[in-house]
């Protein structure tokens, strides 16, 4: 499988990068997603920005879907583990604007998914490409949708004809 | 034009906004654990919070332009029924499945061109707001769209109650292109979204769909309006009392 990096992708390693404050970024990295606890906010695309204001730190997400629960509990662990690893001012800020989209999951996240049992999003939501979606457990591409949402709006449900084994896809948004 | 006038006539919009998506999320929330079988229950429970979740970003947005300092959860669950500004299509009770989506399948469609226009907005937080609600619409007009197909072309228990729904509900879809004189002004400030334009493409592609669905396009025989100046069906103080319960009842609750 190639790994597809999208060029906003490509931006937000690039910004990690130059942003220092390694330390910071590997203690959010401990954060996982609370519905889907193999994967880090940072490779589910969640968290974009850490910067030091003085004694503060200041930590950006993007949230992901309008309603999903998940958020609160996210805000609060990166709070708890900062103030953990030392940093007693955490401000968290939720930005809308560009919308989380799934073509910020990294290559590391697509494949801790599949290990899950969870289908990645395939394609590219940016310019609208679709690849065939194909089981988790088994690998074949004869699959069959059996519901636009799954267990939680990020998933939609799908069944393998191959292999029977019903299955979410995390949806290419 | 004033700036006072003109915040004024913003927090209104944003409010009238948010009260749309949290009586559309309230009715769908209302079809969970009811829902005709497991997977429809689960899809159902989402895009409710996917409404609930964008009631959330309106209000929060309101609260901060708010003279009166609310916050968004007193604007969610403070205000008596004349304070709610919702277009009525969305307070009308859930009713049954047909009615539930053919109802989706109508304000999904005008919400995937109300959106559209949003992100075009010359206030940012109401183009990011739209920016993120709009992808999720996608997903929910293709569930919607997916429905009444299924039911209009289905059996003839189905159909019927199909085009029953669709009759009891056309005359509620006028309102959805409805301007007022503050929302006007809005308009022409570019923050705005001219509803009344957009109703030829909407008629438009309900129109494919309900032909596409073996299902008839009801007369324009009938209309009412009111939800944008507080005057709603007697649906809505039932659903606050449930909707606003806790709030009403342990007033300052907090989780
Ligand atoms: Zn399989």
């Amino acid at each position: 499988m190639i790994p597809l990096v999208s060029e906003s992708q490509r931006l937000r390693e690039q910004y990690r990068k130059e942003a220092g404050l390694e330390d910071v970024w590997a203690a959010l990295e401990q954060i996982k997603d609370p519905e889907i606890p193999v994967i880090s906010i940072w490779d589910l695309g969640i968290l974009q920005e850490v910067e030091q204001q003085g004694e503060r730190i200041k930590v950006v997400i993007t949230p992901t879907y309008s309603g999903c629960p998940a958020m609160h509990e996210i805000t609060r662990d990166i709070r708890q583990v900062l103030e953990q690893a030392g940093y007693a001012q955490v401000e968290v800020v939720s930005r809308l604007s560009p919308a989380w989209t799934t073509d910020w999951m990294t290559s590391e996240g697509r494949k801790r998914l599949i290990e899950y049992g969870i289908a990645a999003p395939v394609g590219c939501a940016a310019d609208g490409s679709e690849t065939p979606i194909a089981c988790p457990l088994c690998g074949s591409e004869e699959v069959t949708k059996i519901s636009e949402f799954g267990s939680t709006a990020c998933k939609a449900l799908f069944q393998c004809k191959e292999c029977q084994e019903p299955f979410d896809y995390f949806k290419c948004i | 034009m004033n700036q006072n006038v003109n915040k004024q006539a913003l927090f209104n919009y944003v409010l009238a906004l948010g009260d749309d998506a949290i009586t559309m999320g309230h009715r769908l929330s209302e079809w969970c654990r009811n829902a005709p079988f497991l997977e429809e229950d689960l899809a159902i429970g989402n895009v409710a919070l996917d409404f609930i979740g964008r009631a959330q970003m309106f209000y929060q947005y309101a609260a901060e332009l708010d003279d009166q300092g609310r916050s968004e959860d007193d604007l969610a669950f403070l205000r008596d029924c004349r304070d709610f500004r919702n277009l009525l299509i969305y307070e009308l009770p859930k009713g049954d499945f047909a009615f539930t989506m053919v109802r989706q399948m109508i304000v999904d469609l005008f919400n995937m061109e109300f959106l559209e226009q949003l992100t075009k907005s010359s206030d940012e937080r109401l183009s990011a707001i739209a920016g993120k609600c709009i992808k999720e619409s996608r997903y929910h007009l293709r569930r919607s769209h997916d429905w009444v197909l299924r039911l209009g072309d289905g059996t003839e228990e189905s159909h019927e109650r199909a085009q029953r729904a669709l009759v009891d509900i056309w005359g509620y879809t006028p309102e959805l292109f409805m301007v007022d004189e503050s929302e006007q002004q809005l308009v022409q400030a570019g923050i705005a979204v001219d509803r009344a334009a957009l109703m030829s493409v909407w008629d438009n592609r309900v129109g494919q769909i309900l032909t596409e669905a073996k299902l008839q396009k009801p007369e324009d025989s009938w209309k009412v309006e009111g939800g944008r100046r507080g005057v709603h069906t007697e649906h809505l103080g039932h659903m606050l009392s449930e909707l606003q319960f806790l709030q009403r009842a342990y007033p300052g609750l907090q989780w």
